[in-house]
């Protein structure tokens, strides 16, 4: 591989471009490709088929062996609540290969001293996300459980189709929650999709297991997404602990 | 595609190409190896990287430990021919254990030097 090479795609990882490494297994040659460069012929389905499916593999093209390494943009995760659980939640996401940004107007909450590591915004969701709108590659992991800091972030995360949205609270709490969404002007589906009580049915007690809760439960909706259409509004697991 | 975490500077948490940039910018002579294709139960995906120097330093995986050392060695060869290597790991017979894969899988890896 080309040194010249290497440079480009880590600079178009940087800088969350998706791009594929395609190397011709018969002469070793490889070349680069960004999402949105033209490519024609076999090699152009098959480019189009791996940066939707985001696989990585080898692909028979134009009469080559060619190996298609498939590089998409890493997850983000944005937590709304500078709480406990996510001191705990922020490293242990990051770890994991997520860009992680914790949000919280409340500055007793979003100090440095709590959060030293970490992208840490202590404004309003809807300023601190200004420069990074939540997209499809987005978890958003509310955890405030006060409407006036969650509500926004969740809405905007439904309306983005961000791939996990979860909300902390007791079910009282969610049905309050879900009652305002709904007056907002959200349908049932989308609603449906927030994972309340957050994180999976692990009997989860302290801030530091219910992060590991949480970021398990993220990491299934990274890895095994539900086709959209067959998705059910969830219902919470009989017995699952209140959160 | 590991974020770096600030304050954190060891070498493992950089991702293995972001790392391979930079041994090249250090001089360091280096070989890159990719699981290009897996079959039944393999422990890293298609696409993992394992970048080796010319001293045998690596970062990275290709399988879960098990067959690493094996690549490793392979890349000192590939790291002084400049020649692109296919190596292919699986479980046929006992004595395979030894650079085998225990979970029974097989993998195929591309080993090729950054020029």
């Amino acid at each position: 591989m080309d040194l010249q090479l290497l440079t480009q795609l880590n600079a178009a990882r940087r800088n969350r471009q998706a791009a594929i490494l395609l190397t011709d297994l018969g002469d070793g040659g490889s070349r680069l490709i960004l999402k949105g460069d033209p490519v024609t012929g076999d090699l152009g389905t098959a480019v189009a088929k791996a940066f939707l499916s985001a696989r990585s593999g080898i692909v028979e093209a134009d009469g080559q062996r060619l190996f298609l390494n498939v590089h998409v943009p890493s997850p983000r995760m944005v937590i709304i609540g500078a709480v406990h659980i996510s001191q705990a939640l922020a490293p242990m996401a990051q770890m994991a290969g997520f860009d992680v940004r914790v949000i919280d107007p409340r500055t007793a909450f979003a100090t440095p001293a709590r959060f030293s590591d970490v992208d840490l915004v202590a404004d309003w969701p809807e300023d601190a996300l200004e420069d990074q709108p939540i997209d499809a590659f987005t978890a958003l992991v509310a955890v405030t459980h006060d409407p006036k800091i969650d509500d926004w972030p969740l809405t905007s995360a439904l309306n983005a189709e961000a791939f996990y949205v979860g909300a902390l609270g007791s079910r009282k709490t969610h049905g309050r929650r879900v009652e305002r969404l709904t007056a907002a002007g959200l349908d049932a589906r989308q609603i449906g999709r927030i994972a309340a009580p957050i994180g999976l049915d692990i009997g989860a007690q302290s801030p530091a297991e219910i992060a590991v809760a949480i970021l398990a439960q993220v990491i299934a909706a990274l890895r095994r997404p539900t086709d959209p259409a067959q998705e059910q509004p969830s219902s919470p697991a009989a017995g699952s602990p209140v959160r | 595609m590991t974020t770096p975490i600030p304050g954190q500077t060891l070498d493992d948490q950089l991702d293995p190409l972001t790392l391979a940039e930079r041994w090249m910018a250090d001089g360091r002579k280096v070989a890159v190896a990719t699981v290009i294709e897996t079959w039944g139960s393999a422990p890293r995906p298609v696409g993992s990287h394992l970048v080796i120097d010319a001293d045998g330093n690596f970062s990275g995986s290709v399988s879960g430990g098990c067959v690493e050392g094996a690549v490793i060695s392979e890349a000192a060869e590939v790291i002084s021919s400049g020649e692109p290597k296919m190596l292919e790991f699986g479980v046929a017979d006992e004595t395979a254990w030894q650079v085998g894969l225990s979970c029974g899988g097989k993998i195929q890896v591309y080993l090729e030097r950054i020029v």
